[in-house]
Parts: structure tokens; sequence; C-alpha cells
């Protein structure tokens, strides 16, 4: 369980996280969502005290991180793959981590066959490894203390296809077995593929959160039209929302609502169905388009 | 994950397998540091790079020195000098590497504590300083009984305790000062480039300007850090003389070393 409450962190006049409140939960999987400088990484970098906030709190498993007496057996973390020193082995790295956290040696050589790193990789220096190798080593050092909370940021950079199902799957598997996870992404399709919950951020403040059947509901219902225009007036004078999308309009009204209103006004409608097609994606561009820092399209 | 256990139970009870996990105690802090001081390319070859100096070294007096110069004090100092030199270098890099090579971000992450983290590294290079001194003296003491055996003169032991605590001493403020520069720039070219003009371009310059300026040649004890820590190595340090060494540790050591660690505990660690 991770609970950040009011997070705030100011840089002279700048307000990188402003006043952030979330939790994940445990036995599901937390995505946290937004365009790159959204402040995904800061909130996770004073979650685990690298960063210190302005103000607001952050807990883990109900005590600050900076209270755990052995954090690396309670929160895996991976902030950044690179964040290596580059001279040592990968063997080395997961070797200092067990030696920290006191657990068995015989765990670097579980995890190695978990993140499947062979001997001859594992007996290479970091220097020469791929972004894919260095994540998985990554994800390796956070799972090694046998955690039961992850917090990973971006973990899907790098990794090929069969990585990324592979990291879904056991991101899955250790939700189902009670923990929790906190992924950050703006690889949208990762995130709505895996994540339960949702956590939407975009210039330092949460613009959606909530399950992603409850935050997929929200985003309406697709209708297409051979008279777009005579549908939106429809709709509009309803009091609905009412946006050209692709050969037809998307709105907020629910698919029953439409259909009534298409038949009073006499549009026969070609296709309705909830606005799903583009799904998390369409709903990310669209609650983070005002906030977001850069041209997301681009 | 194969080994975790599905949490099923209350709330309390979890609360109570949490509580199980130990603080982490300080020595294996220091443990994990002594590793990664050596554990990396560059520490390996600093230490290839020592090993061969000392070697050399030792060779070099065992042909080119005269039979009076045979003696304990040449062969330590040959072992010695090129550790005195070079291992400050792995105290910088100690420090350095967590931000440098970034690999802070782990091991904040693992300790959270940035002032454990810096005390075990103070820890490992006051042991590395102290340990290494006493290799030196074992081996120039072997080699020294080795050499006056081949060739058949008597063995000179010309290094009393007094004077190889000065040495020692000399030796760990040379470590500190490796340290100190690790902790104010964080940054390892910057901290090498430094500790070599601290050892080889201002004792030059400021021997140049002794040589001309009389006010500086009576100001220099005062003043003049790395002086002071050179009159160290011929030892018989009077009051005064430990006076000026205190003024001028306190001025280039220890302030610097007090700003340096105020930043490293705000800092962040990117």
């Amino acid at each position: 369980m991770i609970i950040v409450d009011s997070l705030t962190k100011k840089y002279g006049g700048f307000t990188a996280v402003d006043h952030v409140t979330f939790r994940a939960e445990p036995g599901r999987v937390t995505g946290f969502l937004g365009p790159n400088g959204a402040g995904k990484s800061t909130t996770m970098r004073i979650l685990v005290g690298l960063t210190p906030g302005s103000s607001g709190t952050a807990t883990v498993l109900g005590r600050r991180y900076a209270d755990l007496p052995n954090p690396g057996r309670e929160i895996g973390v991976l902030l950044d793959a690179s964040a290596q020193h580059a001279g040592r082995t990968g063997r080395e790295i997961l070797t200092l981590a067990q030696r920290t956290m006191r657990v068995p040696a015989s765990r670097v050589d579980e995890m190695l066959d978990l993140v499947s790193l062979s001997d001859e990789e594992s007996a290479r220096r970091v220097r020469d490894y791929s972004l894919g190798m260095r994540q998985r080593l990554g994800i390796a050092t956070a799972l090694i203390g046998d955690p039961e909370v992850l917090v990973l940021d971006e973990p899907a950079n790098g990794l090929d296809p069969a990585g990324i199902r592979w990291m879904r799957d056991l991101l899955r598997g250790f939700a189902n077995q009670g923990g929790t996870v906190l992924l950050s992404s703006h690889l949208l399709h990762e995130i709505e593929v895996i994540a339960d919950d949702l956590v939407v951020i975009g210039n330092g403040r949460i613009v959606a959160a909530g399950t992603k059947s409850e935050l997929l509901e929200a985003a309406g219902t697709f209708a297409g039209a051979a008279d777009v225009a005579a549908l939106a007036a429809a709709l509009t004078g309803a009091g609905h929302t009412a946006e050209q999308s692709l050969g037809g309009i998307r709105t907020d009204a629910d698919p029953a609502q439409v259909g009534r209103l298409a038949l009073a006004a006499g549009v026969p409608l070609t296709e309705l169905r909830p606005a799903d097609g583009a799904g998390l994606e369409e709903m990310f561009l669209e609650l983070t388009k005002d906030n977001a820092r850069e041209e997301v399209a681009a | 994950m194969s080994t975790a256990v599905i949490e099923s139970g209350s709330v309390a009870e979890r609360e109570r397998a949490r509580t199980a996990h130990a603080p982490i105690p300080f020595r294996t802090v220091v443990g994990v540091e002594l590793r990664k001081a050596f554990d990396t390319r560059s520490g390996f070859w600093l230490m290839v790079a020592i090993a061969a100096a000392g070697v050399l070294a030792t060779g070099a007096v065992l042909a080119f020195a005269s039979n009076s110069d045979l003696t304990y004090d040449s062969f330590a100092g040959a072992i010695g000098v090129p550790m005195t030199i070079l291992l400050p270098v792995v105290a910088i890099l100690s420090v350095t590497g967590e931000w440098s090579q970034r690999a802070g971000l782990t091991t904040f992450t693992l300790v959270p504590h940035r002032g454990r983290v810096i005390r075990a590294k103070l820890a490992v290079t006051v042991l590395i300083g102290v340990s290494s001194m006493a290799l030196a003296l074992a081996v120039g003491a072997v080699g020294n009984i080795v050499a006056t055996g081949l060739k058949g003169i008597d063995t000179t032991w010309d290094l009393s305790f007094s004077s190889i605590l000065y040495i020692v001493g000399a030796d760990l403020i040379g470590m500190l000062v490796g340290f100190m520069l690790g902790v104010v720039t964080r940054n390892s070219a910057g901290a090498i480039v430094t500790y070599f003009s601290y050892w080889f371009v201002i004792p030059t310059l400021s021997m140049v300007l002794a040589a001309n300026q009389s006010w500086f040649e009576r100001a220099q004890p005062w003043v003049d850090f790395n002086f002071d820590q050179g009159r160290l190595y011929d030892g018989g340090f009077t009051g005064q003389d430990w006076a000026q060494l205190a003024v001028t540790g306190t001025f280039w050591l220890l302030l610097p070393l007090a700003f340096g660690l105020w930043r490293v505990m705000r800092a962040e660690v990117k």
C-alpha cells in the first residue's frame, strides 16, 4: 500500500508536483500515466526520499520511506535502469543489493534466472548492456528482497515485445499474490493492458484517478452517422458534448441516450458503441492536452 | 515471485510480519562500501597500478640504492609512496561514483539515510588508509630483510614507532583530502584533477613563492596545508607545528568537508 497525500515540490517559482494525492492498493497494479515532464518521476523520487518534497506526505506500508528499517525487503524500486556504475558486472550489482538487504546469497542466482540473464551476461560489465538488459537487471534488483510493494518508473522502456509481455505477466503475478504495484509510463497501451487502477498526471497535477473501467466509461460513446452535423445538433441540444471524431461523434452521453436522441431527431445511426476504440489513449490525450507541456501529438 | 507468500492475513498480522525486518547494521553498510571501492573496473586498475608501482619501486631500490641506503625506510617508502598518492583516488571514486555513475540512485534507496552511507564511506577510507600502511610496512620489512641478507650487510631498522605514527597520520590526511574533494565536487573527473593539483601543482607554486617572497616563507606554515602535511613525514612536531597543522587543516580540510556534507545531505540524487 502506498499513500501519497497532497505531495508538492517547488523549484523556485515552478511547481513540478502540485498537491498530488493518490493511493496504490495491495493486490492491484496502479498505473501512473502522464506525458514526459508531467511530474511522474519527481513524485516517485520524493516517495523514496531521493528528492526532498516541499510539502505533503508519502507513506509506504504505513510508514515514511526513510523510517523503513530495511527498505529493500518491503519495497522494490526501479527508477532508472541506466543509473548503475558502468564498471560493475550485473552479478556484482545484484550481489551488492543482496548484501545490503541481508538476504541469502542464493537470491542472486534466483533473480538472474527470473529475469533471464545468463551466466555469461551477468559476468559482463553493465557498460556493455542493452537498455533491455539493464531493465531486467533493475527488476531483479527490485525483487531480490522479496518485497510487498513495487515502484517502477517506465520499466517497459527498451524491452522487446516478448520482454514487455514477460514483465506484464510478472507484475500481474506479483499483484495477484497480494503485492502492490505502482508503475509509471507514457506508453498508454502497456498501461491499459496491465493496470487495474489509473492515476493520470499532467503538469504536476492529478487530472484523473480511478479504476480502469471507471475511467474508460467516462470516455463516453462513439456514434457514427451519415449526417454528423444533425446528430451533433441533437446531442448538444440535449445538453451533451459532441465532438467530431473519425466518421462520427464522440459524446459524454451513454449509448441509450444517443439512440433515443438520434431516433427523436430522425438521424439514422451507422454505428453506436462505447468510445473504447482508442480507449485510454484518447482519454489520456484529452485529459492531458490542456496540461501537457509539449504538444502531445508531436 | 515464486517465493512470495500470499498475504491473506489481517492487517495486524501483516503489520507484525513487516516489523520483523531488522534494521540494516552499520557494519553491513561498511562491508558493502568496502566491496564497492574495489569491484569496479577503475577500482581494479587502481589496485593493479598501486601493486605495479610498489614492485617497480622496490626493484629500483634493490637495483640502484647503495648499500648504506638499503634500509627499512627505503623499502617501506618504496611501497608506501605509490599508495600514499594513489589510494586517495579510491576514496574520491567511492564518493563521486554515486553521482558521476549515478549508482546513488540504488545506494540511497536501499539505505535511505545518506549520513549513514557517507559515514560508512569515511570508515572505509580510514580502514583502507591504515591497512595499506600496515601492508607497506610489512612488505617493506620483508624486502629489507631479504635484500640485506642477499647482499650480506647489516639489516637497518631506521623507522621508529613515533615516525611510523607520523607517516600514518600524514597518509590518513591524504586519504581524507581525497574524501573531502569527492564530497565537495561529487564529480569524479573534477575531484581527481583537483587532487593531483593539490599534490603536484600547489607544492611547486608555493615553493617558488616562498623562495622569492620572504613574507610568504614566514606565513607558509600557517596557510599551506600541503606544506604542513609534508612536514609530518619528517616528524618531531612541536606545539607550534601542531597548531599550524590544526589551523591549515581546519581551513583546507574540515570547513570544505562540512560544507560538502551539508550539500550532500540536501542534494537531489539524480
